[in-house]
């Protein structure tokens, strides 16, 4: 069993910085199918990421909330390196802009006539979406 | 004998530009520091790609359903050049050298009878390739970090590539960039991306017995195929962070031999010019000297 106290390196990298590298009790990850929480003394996992929020615990309390928009997940026993698409602290989040950004997006997704750009505008849409909702007001 | 007037003029004008030699030098600099500095806070995300596709090839055995960008189409007959040059010029030997060493990986190409095609980001590749290569010159990009890289436009770049890939436009892909060493070496490299060649060898063999087993969500294929797009478009992001940095670098090497030569010229200049001037005194005197002696 592991004990409580002990905590994990936790690592947050974006392809233009560093956001986030510090000993965490546990962190809560969107994965591609479905949140899990990582203590240390996880075993080792390679995921896939969904866009989402990832929460960081230190102790009892989130001290950290982060947005991701997809990306990839490295655990190991003593660390958990995130590689994110793009990474951004929810309370950094622009409300009023994801909201346009995403229905921006729901407008070219409905012109799209191809299939390929129906694929791509739909991944973007699913990411906007995900920003949006993680400012705690919901598209819908 | 150019006259006073003239010498004064060319004085003034070399002076002029050497202040704006030195000009370009300053914001080359801090241009550089920024570019310098970009590069560095990529640096952890290369990194911790690079050491995740390690340990994942650790124990990854090539199958069918591979993705193409690891395993390659089957043949090697159809290359890709990516040619990574700045948009502007002025920065000494820095775009004519990427594109001597892009000559030269095709001359070699072509003499294994391989076919080349050309890839260029950058105004300075594409003006100097289409010269002599423009039946090879495919796609252009232009504009890409005027102001800084993003990686966006890494993305929209590898993207383009990938898809050309997928339509199986070519079978390898090398870039060519100018890496960058120092401030004062920029080295023209060329890289092989695809197929990505994964690290292999003799760790594969040690490593057998205490080698970690991850578990893979959702599959290792999978994550694979999603992993070598996004690995292809780091690689290509930081290629472009170093070009952006040795440009700066180059452009200011560049414009300080300019200011130093414009300094000895505007020497040479003024020694010139003070010579003409006694001259033209001495001679003043001795035809009011000759005059008086004559009457």
């Amino acid at each position: 069993m592991v004990a409580v106290d002990r905590k994990f390196e936790f690592e947050l990298v974006s392809p233009e910085r560093l956001v986030l590298s510090e000993p965490v009790d546990m962190a809560v990850i969107p994965g591609s199918e479905g949140d899990f929480g990582v203590l240390a003394g996880h075993s080792l996992v390679i995921s896939t990421l969904r866009p989402g929020v990832i929460e960081v615990w230190q102790g009892e309390v989130v001290t950290n909330r982060l947005f991701v928009g997809g990306g990839f997940a490295e655990v190991t026993d003593t660390r958990c390196t995130v590689l994110a698409d793009e990474a951004i602290p929810v309370g950094e989040i622009n409300a009023a802009a994801a909201h346009a950004e995403y229905e921006r997006l729901r407008g070219e997704f409905d012109e799209a006539d191809s299939e390929d750009a129906k694929r791509i505008l739909e991944l973007r849409l699913a990411v906007a979406e995900a920003k949006v909702a993680a400012t705690g007001k919901p598209v819908h | 004998m150019p006259s006073l007037k003239d010498l004064r003029n060319s004085i003034a004008s070399v002076r002029n530009m050497r202040k704006i030699t030195s000009a370009m030098k300053m914001v080359a600099a801090s241009k550089l520091r920024r570019a310098q500095e970009q590069a560095q806070i990529a640096q952890p995300y290369a990194e911790r790609m690079a050491g995740i596709l390690s340990r994942l090839s650790a124990n990854y055995v090539a199958t069918a359903s591979s993705p193409k960008l690891l395993t390659g189409t089957g043949k090697d007959h159809v290359h890709l050049l990516v040619v990574v040059t700045s948009d502007r010029g002025l920065a000494g030997g820095f775009n004519s050298n990427a594109v001597r060493e892009a000559r030269r990986v095709i001359r070699q190409l072509l003499a294994d009878g391989k076919e080349v095609e050309l890839l260029t980001v950058g105004r300075k590749a594409k003006d100097l390739l289409r010269r002599d290569q423009a039946n090879r010159l495919g796609k252009t990009f232009e504009g890409i970090g005027s102001k800084r890289v993003a990686f966006s436009e890494a993305e929209g770049v590898a993207n383009t590539i990938v898809e050309m890939y997928e339509a199986g436009e070519f079978d390898v892909c090398t870039i060519i960039y100018n890496r960058f060493k120092s401030v004062i070496s920029q080295v023209p490299t060329a890289t092989q991306l695809i197929p990505f060649a994964l690290p292999t060898g003799a760790t594969k063999a040690e490593s057998h017995e205490v080698r970690p087993v991850y578990e893979f969500e959702p599959s290792e294929d999978e994550i694979l195929a999603a992993l070598l797009p996004r690995n292809f478009a780091i690689q290509i992001y930081g290629a472009l962070l170093d070009s952006a940095a040795g440009e700066q670098a180059a452009r200011m090497t560049a414009m300080d031999n300019a200011s130093r030569n414009a300094e000895d010229l505007t020497k040479k200049l003024t020694l010139r010019y003070n010579r003409a001037r006694q001259a033209s005194i001495t001679k003043e005197l001795i035809e009011i000297v000759s005059a008086a002696e004559a009457l």
